[in-house]
């Protein structure tokens, strides 16, 4: 069962949190910082799961964004890695070479995908837009920490795209042939 | 779907501060108030706003948020966005809905029936983003609001299937937040007929439902097990084109595959041969698939295929009944151990650590032994390193014990600072468990000792302590090694601490040679004791006087050290104490009174050992799996004489303890011998819990009433049933309490999923505020027999009527339990009982004279009347007994101060028994009415 789902950039703002979990803001701020600190120092030839507390962090890294998922010890690992990619592809399909700007003033857009995409595990998108909504499972306030508060701090790594990511393939996948 | 305006909006337009940087954050707080200020006039002017402004503004509302400011209107504008007929404008409305609104808003009723005219709409759309709406809210009043209504729209044969698919998810959400408020009812039936639906998206939530459903109640949904059976073996024999949308780099469906893999993991095997026949065959199907050659180099690919190839995996090792296809498993998992890529050997290690404990594939896994040593050795990331050190430990057996031992004492010399104290834990376990000779463990423990002394916790060092107690044999070489041991010039404080007891105890047996003669052994231990902490001289001074009893050549030597000022006058008063009294008693106790006293420790009770339990609670998943089922060994009759799955305890090595490294609760005994007291109270109270006779008479898994009996004590059994025991212990002080739980797992099989949580029922939130500091150390996984401990701290903020709830939920054999308890808090734990005389107890009493400071009640005893038991119980209750104050010395007069953190509620009582009538009146005045009446009621329960 996954906990909840944070994109964080290298600096450790947050671009996106979703909470299935009821914390107070106080620990939502403590686990930001605490997942920041646990997956940035990890280097590309480690795993993508962290021991985490008694949860297991999914980690993926494109560009500048790191996209967590924290879910429980036992959970498949692999299927919670992908979907993290498949999510970065309805991204990256619906803004047309997402970048981390995209996530910040399209959050309206941004923050209904996740649980869709992660919860159902549709490759619903790939002939057009999201289905833009099924967001379960979102629940308490969905507001960002201050790690938000400035988007203008990254304009450098803002502006790369997350298509150039360091997994390869995110726009020249071998999409299935149309039907 | 109705077209949609695209980018409607384009925030970098709207907000030209943000996307141009350089800005100082003064300018951006003076931009927000501006803006704030214009959308406020905008909102507040004679002139109607379109929907367009109208969602312009409340999205710039909820942008500002996100930023970090709070905002304080345009509810009332969202709310009107809800019922507009256009899709975005409704959209920024349920999105400003869900992440601003809070549910004791006034505006909850407006919110609540846009919501339903959009679920009555027919329009799937709207229906969607209500659905949604209800979702990411997901409080206990959106549930009373709609659960009732969703399963029908789920199950309704004219819902759209993303509206079913959206129902399905939301009604998962609700049933998980709140599982009282969804109805169960014909409609669980045709949920499960959903696993045959067309729409791919609709089946993958309604496994994900499903799922979680049957947890509670798998009988309901048994006959999901064929349809799932027949779902997989369609996905996984399609072709790679077959399910287009659904497929992902060339697999076809890998996430429905995964979901639906797991939720057979609820169910043991299916019964019917044919859907037997059915499933084994897809699985072997997956297994062979991950022999072919890749279709795509791609890492998601591999990815997505090895995903469902573990998912598989997990499902073989859950059934543990087909051998064939657990050692194809494991031959595959051997495969993934030597892959290049990091992801796959961490979980081929993980994998492989459950395949090891079962009876079919263990011996395959330990023809890997050489390639997870290597892994133990080689690889760079930690998290994969520390799974090779949990698979050496599963794998371990008698045959291999030494070399895995030895293997991990090398490898703790490097290890990581974050993983040593679970290797120290993990080889102690393992020395013991398999230990051929008992010289080799001891052996082996010094070792631990030696290398990474910091981290050998008390549990380790006082399981050698109790085993070489325990064992004859190898008490000579024990008092023989740690006497080398102690020469090194530099050696642990740990070590001086075994060595202290060790020597203490069986010195005499190494006595004779010369160059361990007492004053050599004397002097060796006292070089060591300026360096050491107070406990450990504490423990040395204890060693010196069983010196005493053991040589009384060193008599005067001794006595010597214990006169010194350092020690008679030392700033420590435990010490100090020791030093008084073995000076005395040496001085003036007889040589046959020394001797009985200062005798050697008996043996101790065997039972589980603590390591063990220390290791359980420091790491559940994955820890000890292997050791403790004992099914792979049951010939271990080894020096522990067998683990038998008895309750945990940590037992300190008795009589030389002091409270400060007693377990938390033990009986500090600063006088370190055999007194009698001792002797009978050999467990601590942890361990004492789970032997007292249970009091709830082992009734089902509803909630069991209230713990009146816990009123007027702190410590006992909470609940008891079959399968689980909890017992509780706490203390209170001020405003402030510290509660131990214990959990103790009855059976011999492992509780899963194990997570208890406190909650607080509505009022009792603002009132207390129980942290559960250690509630995230409480394993997922109890093994059978073993007992883990929770630790809840406490403070009283206000004074408060209901307890707080305690909810445990576990998996047991695949079946969910749950239960709810009363926590034993009540507001009169945080009473101080107050002292006074009668004079100024009546001035009190006649300042409490309003009607509605007092609560009178008059009821017929359920108990014999006995005077020192109600005395027992009124003390208990936690007022301090006034004597002399009541006319009638039949009578009982209380007075004490209840202390919360916002206010003391001062508060007086009296009792007056009719001993003819078997009635008693009590009379609680107190200065503020709910508390009077709360304890009147409390108290009288009691009698």
């Amino acid at each position: 069962m996954i906990r909840f789902i944070l994109i964080q950039n290298r600096a450790g703002k947050t671009r996106l949190a979703k909470w299935y979990m009821q914390f107070d803001d106080d620990e939502k701020q403590k686990l930001i910082e605490e997942v920041h600190a646990v997956v940035t120092v990890r280097d590309a030839k480690h795993t993508n799961f962290v021991e985490f507390r008694n949860f297991k962090i999914i980690y993926r890294r494109y560009a500048g964004l790191y996209f967590c998922i924290c879910v429980d010890v036992n959970d498949n690992n692999l299927a919670y890695l992908e979907a993290i990619h498949n999510f970065v592809e309805v991204l990256n399909e619906y803004f047309h070479n997402v970048c981390e700007l995209d996530l910040v003033f399209n959050f309206y857009k941004a923050s209904e995908s996740p649980a869709s995409h992660v919860q159902t595990r549709t490759v619903a998108s790939r002939r057009g837009r999201p289905l833009p909504s099924l967001r379960s499972g979102l629940h308490g306030r969905g507001r960002d920490v201050p790690g938000r508060r400035d988007p203008r701090d990254q304009p450098d790594e803002g502006a790369e795209t997350v298509a150039d990511a360091a997994v390869p393939g995110v726009r020249a996948a071998n999409p299935p042939p149309p039907p | 779907l109705p077209a949609r305006e695209r980018n409607g909006m384009r925030f970098n337009c709207l907000f030209p501060a943000f996307s141009s940087p350089g800005k100082s954050k003064e300018a951006e707080i003076k931009r927000i108030n501006k803006e704030l200020a214009n959308i406020r006039s905008k909102f507040k002017g004679d002139k109607a706003l379109d929907g367009y402004s109208k969602k312009k503004y409340v999205c710039k509302l909820l942008f500002i948020f996100l930023l970090g400011h709070d905002i304080d209107f345009g509810h009332m504008e969202a709310v009107n966005l809800l019922s507009s007929n256009k899709y975005t404008e409704k959209q920024i409305g349920y999105l400003f809905i869900s992440v601003l609104v809070n549910s004791n808003s006034e505006l909850i009723r407006l919110i609540n029936n846009a919501i339903k005219n959009d679920l009555a709409s027919r329009n799937p759309t709207f229906m969607c983003l209500a659905l949604h709406c209800i979702a990411n809210v997901g409080s206990r009043e959106m549930g009373e609001a709609f659960a009732a209504d969703i399963p029908r729209i789920l199950v309704a044969g004219d819902s759209m299937d993303s509206v079913k698919q959206s129902a399905a998810l939301c009604l998962l959400r609700l049933y998980k937040a709140s599982p009282d408020l969804v109805p169960m009812g014909e409609w669980t039936a045709r949920v499960v007929h959903l696993l045959n639906d067309q729409h791919m998206g609709v089946v993958t939530a309604a496994v994900s439902l499903i799922t979680c459903l049957c947890k509670k109640n798998p009988d309901d949904f048994k006959t999901c097990i064929s349809l799932a059976v027949s779902r997989l073996s369609r996905i996984v024999s399609s072709a790679s084109t077959d399910l287009q949308d659904y497929t992902y780099y060339f697999v076809p469906a890998p996430w429905l595959s995964v979901k639906l893999l797991r939720l057979l993991q609820c169910y043991p095997p299916p019964e019917d041969a044919a859907v037997k026949g059915r499933l084994v065959e897809c699985l072997e199907t997956v297994l062979n698939k991950a022999q072919e050659p890749p279709k795509s180099k791609k890492v998601q690919h591999s990815n997505a295929k090895n995903a469902i190839l573990f998912e598989t995996i997990s499902l073989i090792i859950h059934y543990d009944s087909e051998p064939n296809l657990l050692v194809r498993a494991c031959n595959q998992l051997g495969q993934f151990l030597q892959h290049r890529e990091t992801n796959l050997r961490y979980l081929a290690l993980e994998s492989m650590c459950t395949l090891a404990s079962s009876e079919f594939s263990h011996e395959a896994v330990k023809t890997h032994i050489d390639t997870v040593i290597n892994a133990l050795k080689t690889e760079r990331d930690v998290s994969v390193r520390q799974r090779a050190a949990d698979l050496l430990y599963a794998m371990c057996d008698r045959s291999n014990a030494k070399q895995i031992v030895s293997e991990m004492l090398r490898y703790l010399e490097t290890a990581d600072y974050a993983i040593r104290e679970e290797i120290v834990l993990k080889v102690a376990i393992l020395a013991e468990k398999y230990a051929v000779d008992y010289s080799w463990y001891v052996d082996t423990i010094l070792n631990l000792i030696r290398i990474a002394g910091d981290y050998v916790s008390e549990e380790v060092w006082y399981r050698v302590l109790q085993i070489v107690t325990n064992r004859d044999d190898v008490q000579g070489y024990a008092a023989k090694t740690v006497f080398e041991a102690l020469q090194a010039p530099a050696c642990h404080e740990n070590m001086v601490k075994v060595g202290g007891y060790i020597l203490g105890e069986f010195g005499n047996l190494i006595a004779g040679d010369p160059r361990s003669s007492p004053p050599v052994q004397f002097s060796l231990l006292h070089s060591k004791f300026h360096l050491c902490s107070v406990a450990t001289r504490a423990l040395l001074l204890s060693t010196y006087i069983k010196f005493i009893n053991l040589f009384p050549e060193t008599k005067a030597t001794i006595q010597g050290v214990l006169r010194a000022g350092s020690q008679l006058r030392n700033a420590d008063v435990e010490l100090q104490q020791r030093a008084v009294e073995y000076l005395t008693l040496s001085s003036v106790a007889s040589t046959d009174v020394l001797a009985t006293v200062l005798e050697e420790m008996p043996p101790f009770p065997e039972r589980e050992s603590s390591i063990l339990a220390k290791l359980k609670r420091k790491k559940g998943p994955g820890a000890g799996s292997a050791l403790d089922d004992g099914r792979r060994d049951p010939s271990s009759n080894d020096i522990n004489g067998g683990v038998e799955p008895t309750p945990s305890t940590v037992v300190s090595p008795r009589g030389w303890a002091i409270g400060a490294w007693g377990p938390p609760g033990a009986t500090p005994s600063h006088l370190l011998l055999r007194t009698p007291s001792e002797l009978g109270c050999r467990e601590p109270p942890g361990g004492r819990l789970l032997r007292r006779p249970s009091y709830q008479g082992g009734n089902g898994d509803s909630s069991p009433p209230p713990p009146p009996r816990f009123v007027c004590k702190n410590n006992g059994v909470l609940f008891e049933n079959q399968l689980l025991q909890i017992g509780v212990k706490s203390e209170f002080r001020q405003n402030l309490g510290r509660m131990y739980l214990f959990y103790g797992n009855k059976t011999s099989v492992q509780f899963q999923n194990f997570s208890p949580t406190v909650v607080h029922p509505g009022d009792l939130q603002t009132h207390i505020l129980p942290l559960a500091v250690q509630t995230k150390r409480v394993a997922a996984q109890v093994d059978g027999g073993a007992q883990v401990q929770q630790v809840l701290n406490i403070e009283c903020l206000r004074d408060f009527l209901t307890p707080p709830l305690l909810s445990v939920r576990f998996r047991y054999g695949g079946a969910p339990q749950s239960l709810t308890l009363k926590l034993p808090v009540t507001i009169n734990k945080f009473f101080q009982p107050t002292e006074m005389a009668a004079q100024d107890f009546f001035q009190r009493w006649k300042q409490l004279s309003l009607p509605q400071q007092e609560a009178q009640k008059i009821f017929k005893a359920n108990h014999p009347m006995d005077a020192e038991v109600t005395k027992a119980k009124l003390l208990g209750f936690g007022s301090a007994l006034l004597d002399n104050v009541d006319p009638n010395p039949e009578n009982f007069v209380g007075a004490g101060i209840i202390q919360t953190k916002a206010l003391q509620v001062g508060c007086l009582l009296r009792l007056e028994p009719n001993a003819q009538a078997q009635m008693y009146r009590l009379t609680l005045r107190t200065s503020k009415e709910p508390v009077s009446r709360h304890l009147c009621e409390l108290l009288a329960q009691q009698f």
